[in-house]
């Protein structure tokens, strides 16, 4: 019972991302209108991101930010007092890419909703195959 | 389409689950990803940048052409934006609406009317919008200054605490979206036009890149800011100091315009006439 225990607390983290992931690619899939598939994509992008960021902890370490690092009280620094910043560095970008992508997207949706009048994409689709027929 | 889809996304979801097994666990200090670089980055973040933020460090340094095509991509998207949605010839609308401001009344005027666009008594309204909305758009307007001073000391403290260039722009461009929800997007554009979200996305990616191709000139590698030093007049350890805080800037400003680009071109369909 402990070990299924300690099991929870070491892995919980990327089960929720699983979790997470998931449901975006399950909206992805399935769903036919545009934003629910934009919505989808971006819950897909949030996983990756909890991902990234919980790889990043370390148990006992302090957000990586030296304290005193200048002036007399100014030491030595060891890694495992200081969680890992790289995946955070990554993610600081990837968080304001995601919105810009997002952005793009929106722009795509909107562009499709004034050719054809709807976001659902069997309508759309139909609408394709009346205009030119194979 | 639907039960194939769960299928796929359970099968997907089982795989995962039984690779999680293998996975280090949460907070493990040595998990291969905390094990390479990181811990260099930890220990000489402080000796080579005397930047105490590593993340700051990281980002604008030692992973500064990461950071520079992340811009670059930020700016791309605004670019992208403009171009699928910007409709640059516009017909007059059928209708305009403008509110008397003594009297609070509404007129439509058709298409083909004489415009009170000049006169002080006379305000434009969007269609859409009309409830007359004294009290957000005063709240907003007190609001917007602090959050954009905010901004300003996210970007410019990012050295010592969390924050930096995208952050701080991200919370500026939010503070001049807030002001375009809460009065109108006319008015926003007359203070930040369109001319000027662009030209200034550009230059923030210019001062990125120009600052690395200054340090090319000054005989050092392609954002290698110690080669600042002399024109800084400080150490080769505070140039990248200095440098990092000057990239963050341009990251900044490029950040703020490409939100409020994107935001001009989504919220008006891209006729940036009537907004939200």
């Amino acid at each position: 019972m402990e070990a299924l225990g300690s099991l929870i607390i070491a892995k919980y983290n990327y089960w929720a991302v699983i979790a997470l992931l998931l449901i975006g690619l399950y909206a992805m899939i399935t769903k036919k209108n545009l934003i629910k598939k934009i919505i989808g994509m971006n819950i897909f992008q949030t996983a990756i991101i909890l991902f990234y960021v919980s790889i990043g902890s370390k148990k006992g370490a302090t957000i990586p930010i030296i304290t005193h690092g200048h002036g007399d009280a100014s030491h030595a620094v060891h890694s495992v007092e200081y969680i890992n910043p790289l995946p955070h560095v990554l993610m600081l970008t990837a968080i304001v890419v995601s919105v810009a992508t997002l952005g793009v997207a929106l722009a795509l949706a909107m562009k499709v909703y004034s050719q054809y009048g709807t976001l659902e994409e069997d309508e759309i689709r139909e609408k394709i195959m009346e205009s030119e027929p194979v | 389409m639907r039960a194939l889809g769960l299928a796929t996304v359970f099968c997907f979801g089982a795989i995962l689950f039984y690779i999680s097994f293998d996975f280090p666990g949460w907070g493990d200090e040595n998990s291969p990803a905390s094990r390479h670089v990181s811990p260099y980055y930890i220990e000489h973040t402080m000796d080579d940048t005397s930047v105490p933020n590593i993340v700051t460090a990281i980002l604008a340094d030692y992973r500064g052409y990461d950071t520079l095509f992340e811009t670059a991509v930020i700016f791309s998207a605004g670019l992208a934006c403009f171009f699928l949605l910007r409709i640059p010839e516009r017909q007059a609308p059928p209708a305009r609406f403008y509110r008397h401001l003594a009297t609070g009344i509404t007129f439509r005027i058709e298409k083909g009317g004489r415009l009170p666009e000049d006169t002080d008594e006379f305000e434009r309204i969007d269609s859409v919008w009309v409830p007359y909305d004294v009290i957000i758009g005063m709240t907003c307007r007190l609001v917007v200054p602090f959050i954009q001073l905010f901004a300003l000391y996210v970007i410019a403290h990012g050295h010592h605490s969390p924050g930096g260039g995208f952050q701080g722009g991200v919370i500026f461009g939010a503070a001049i979206i807030l002001f375009a929800i809460s009065n109108n997007l006319r008015r926003t554009l007359k203070r930040m036009s369109e001319k000027t979200s662009a030209l200034l996305g550009s230059l923030g990616v210019l001062i990125y890149a120009g600052t690395g191709i200054l340090c090319m000139v000054l005989g050092a590698g392609f954002l290698n800011y110690s080669a600042l030093a002399s024109l800084l007049g400080v150490d080769p350890v505070s140039a990248r100091s200095h440098g990092i805080l000057i990239v963050e800037i341009g990251v900044g400003i490029a950040v703020t315009a490409v939100m409020v680009w994107i935001y001009y071109n989504l919220s008006s369909a891209g006729r940036q006439d009537e907004g939200l």
